[in-house]
């Protein structure tokens, strides 16, 4: 047992702070439509996400209609078909995941746990939401216009993308750029808040190794973004200028239908690094806020420290880091240098190891904890399991020679949904089912919550393993239809039948959600402050749900880290991080010391009373 | 990215926070930069902007290796362009001092004079693509020639951002503030405007190099 110094020296008394300089809105609109609160515009970009997200989940189900029973329903057209699976993936992980991690769960859970009144610039935070509201509405329209959406896949390869035999080749393509363009500047004024924030508005004895896993997660992955999406950026533009004025950034020397196109000498492939150079740390941009959520939903419901916080800390930066240079794994079929296919191989091995270590961590957490199976809990255990499937593939699709026999396979997509589709999902199921009783004041609902959880859970294995084993068999993603092939089986037919069957049950399951998001809010169990008994300082605000300016009169002074769970000898068994420590705690610990078992009994008598717990 | 790492070492990241009870120190946000908010924003979105010129340039070569890349004969006005943002740096860092010293006529001045050559630099680089186009080369020409209005425009935007903070400024000091109330905008002002000359160089070295 180590030796824990609590002293009545330790305690700083709360800085005297000035009145904040808070923007105080007057009216209904000035409150909840131009808010610069962060928690409103975190729930205004939480509710657009969720509702362009649930846009994606029905073209899913068309998709999935397609694949199990073509030539049944003719309203799905090839080029339809196309069109719906380009929006679905530019859409589940564009405007849903980076939008809902980033500007839903940043905003909300920054500037609460690192103790600050908000954002620091919240003007540039509520334009911010503006922007990416009409990036979502420029998507939406590109729905609406002669030739329909862009059906070039979500990667938007060059030349297909633009050329004529692709739906939306005219305005979807172009619709789509600029859309993504405007998303890019949007985010960028969110990103910047995000970073200074927890740079610089930490509060007192707030330090940067104690800051809980979340905002470690959401602040490394807003550094990728903002580094990464310039690439986008960049590749929109020209892609634009390919297809509006004709330039040859993109667009080789091509004949078409007979004729010599206006293009010569772009490069294709150069599209492709661009696009990668910020596609695969979007797959960490996602992944590294899940990575940070789990963590906190895990060592709160297990009652348990963290294990590893440090090793967490440092893995989050490493996998920021490599993900940077691992980007061309998503290209070994573009005929690349053997060299520079090992290269990407040996980088993306190596990435293996954080993310293993941050695996390791999780479940040694788990270990012997104080389990208690809350729905948070039950879809934080869902994404360790998920994580694990996902990440096992993507060891097998990192090596050149097993990649090649199964690029553009069903492999691909059963191994990227597990990934950082279904994955992070679940995480943010577990964060809405976490935190919603802090935002609403009211919890959801929990018989419904573990039908949702387990329909879910079970329902995506029951859609994406049997996936595996069709890109095995060599059936080929993003084809409208494959009966009539030779070398597909009658079996892998029947399999995409009850593929489709398991997807439109886990699709109808989420409706349960909604209903439950929008029943609870009205009808829902009071929560109290602090309803999972959890440490860090959202959970310690006077109000919940918390007032504008987050913490009242004064600010919390952090005397702790965030995972102070069943410590030996405190009254209860989680201390808040704003708990100062006391004279009579020091006098229990060193009797811990001293090796006297049977201390914690003694805990009822003479210890501390946390502060602002679950009063 | 070196910087970041640093950063970070600095901010001890060896401590282990579950024994670690050390008292807390009496300042707000612990081992933050000693720099005000707005300042590191900006730092950070410099760091985007790097990042977004950096990977133009890098599109830039490899697009050159293209078998249909030719030489392109840049305007010679982009000579004078330089000058001019040059002169506007210079003008800025001259307001950055008078408002050091708090002379409130010295920034007024100084900043019409940043903005009078911001402005002759942009309007010289709308000259330079006017005589471009004349030479025949439009923006789907001649992949050199797209790179350059590419570039260019890129470069233009940015610079018409910082005017807009420019503008708000100088109407500011117009309606007749303290210099307090002006001192940060004028600093950011003059770093960004530092930091888009330096751009600028890279950008022409790049154009030149065709």
């Amino acid at each position: 047992m180590t030796s824990v110094t609590h002293d009545e020296s330790a305690y700083v008394p709360p800085a005297e702070v000035e009145e904040p300089e808070l923007y105080h809105p007057k009216t209904f609109v000035g409150k909840y439509i131009w808010s610069q609160d962060a928690k409103v515009i975190a729930v205004q970009y939480a509710i657009t996400a969720i509702g362009i997200g649930l846009v994606a989940l029905v073209l899913s189900g068309i998709m999935r209609l397609q694949l199990g029973f073509p030539h049944v329903f003719s309203f799905i057209t090839p080029s339809n078909y196309l069109q719906f699976v380009t929006m679905h993936g530019m859409i589940m992980v564009i405007y849903l995941l980076t939008a809902l991690f980033l500007g839903g769960f940043g905003n909300y859970l920054i500037p609460l746990m690192v103790g600050a009144r908000d954002m620091v610039f919240p003007y540039v935070n509520m334009v911010s939401y503006w922007v990416y509201l009409f990036a979502v509405l420029l998507l939406v329209a590109s729905f609406f216009v002669p030739g329909g959406p862009t059906g070039a896949g979500w990667t938007l390869y060059p030349p297909q993308a633009i050329l004529d035999g692709t739906p939306g080749h005219n305005w979807g393509i172009i619709l789509m750029c600029v859309s993504l363009a405007f998303f890019i500047i949007g985010f960028t004024m969110g990103g910047l808040n995000y970073v200074v924030t927890v740079l610089q508005a930490r509060t007192r004895g707030m330090t940067m190794m104690r800051l809980p896993l979340s905002v470690w997660g959401i602040f490394m992955a807003t550094i990728l973004a903002l580094l990464a999406f310039p690439a986008l950026f960049v590749s929109a533009i020209m892609m634009t200028l390919d297809q509006a004025l004709g330039t040859s950034f993109f667009m080789p020397a091509l004949v078409s239908k007979g004729q010599h196109l206006n293009y010569n000498g772009g490069s294709p492939i150069l599209f492709q690094h661009l696009f990668w150079f910020f596609g695969h740390p979007e797959v960490y941009i996602v992944a590294l806020p899940a990575f940070g959520i789990v963590s906190d939903l895990i060592a709160t419901h297990a009652r348990k420290n963290i294990f590893g916080y440090r090793m967490m800390v440092w893995a989050i930066l490493a996998i920021g880091g490599l993900s940077f240079i691992v980007w061309a794994h998503h290209m070994y079929v573009s005929g690349m240098n053997p060299y520079f296919g090992f290269f990407f191989a040996t980088t993306t091995l190596i990435i293996a190891i954080p993310t293993a270590l941050k695996v390791y961590n999780w479940v040694l957490t788990l270990w012997r904890g104080n389990i208690h199976l809350t729905v948070p809990m039950l879809f934080a255990i869902g994404f360790v399991f998920t994580f694990i499937n996902g990440g096992l593939t993507g060891l097998f699709l990192g090596n050149v020679p097993v990649d090649l026999p199964l690029s553009d396979t069903m492999f691909v997509v059963a191994h990227f949904h597990m990934v950082m589709a279904v994955s992070p999902i679940l995480v943010v199921f577990g964060a809405i089912y976490h935190w919603y009783p802090k935002v609403t004041g009211r919890m959801l609902n929990d018989t419904l919550g573990k039908f949702h959880f387990w329909f879910t859970f079970l329902g995506t294995y029951a859609i994406y393993y049997p996936m595996h084993y069709l890109g095995i068999l060599g059936v080929p993603r993003r084809y409208y239809a494959v009966t009539g092939t030779e070398f597909i089986p009658q079996s892998a037919h029947s399999l995409n039948e009850g593929i489709t069957i398991a997807a439109l049950i886990v699709g109808a399951v989420q409706v349960v959600f909604l209903y439950n998001l929008i029943w609870s809010y009205f009808k829902g169990k009071p929560a109290g402050g602090n309803p999972w008994r959890a440490t860090t300082l959202e959970w310690q605000t006077p109000q919940t749900p918390p007032k504008h300016g987050n913490f009242g009169a004064t600010l919390p002074v952090v005397y702790r880290w965030a995972y102070d769970y069943s410590v030996p000898g405190a009254a209860e068994d989680f201390i808040p991080q704003n708990q100062p420590p006391s004279k009579k705690a020091r006098g229990l610990e060193q009797t811990l010391d001293a090796g006297e078992l049977g201390a914690q009994t003694r805990s009822a008598s003479g210890a501390p009373k946390p502060v602002g717990g679950s009063s | 990215m070196a910087i970041a790492v640093g950063w970070l070492v600095r901010q001890t990241l060896n401590v282990k926070p579950w024994i670690e009870q050390r008292p807390v120190k009496n300042v707000d946000g612990e081992g933050a930069l000693p720099l005000p908010p707005v300042k590191v924003g900006l730092g950070v979105f410099l760091a985007v902007a790097t990042s977004l010129f950096a990977l133009l340039v890098s599109a830039f070569f490899m697009r050159k290796m293209g078998a249909d890349w030719t030489r392109l004969a840049v305007p010679r006005v982009l000579w004078l362009n330089t000058v001019l943002l040059l002169l506007s740096g210079v003008a800025m860092q001259w307001t950055r001092a008078a408002a050091r010293r708090g002379q409130i006529d010295g920034v007024r001045s100084g900043l019409i004079a940043a903005g009078v050559f911001t402005f002759a630099f942009l309007a010289g680089q709308l000259w330079a693509w006017q005589q471009l186009n004349a030479s025949g080369y439009f923006v789907a020409t001649d992949p050199a020639a797209a790179f350059f209005y590419l570039l260019t425009a890129l470069h233009g935007l940015h610079l018409l951002g910082g005017l807009w903070v420019w503008g708000k400024t100088t109407a500011k000091v117009w309606r007749g503030v303290e210099v307090g109330a002006v001192r940060m905008s004028v600093e950011l002002c003059t770093v960004y405007w530092h930091y888009l000359f330096l751009v600028w160089l890279v950008l022409f070295a790049l154009l030149l190099s065709t």
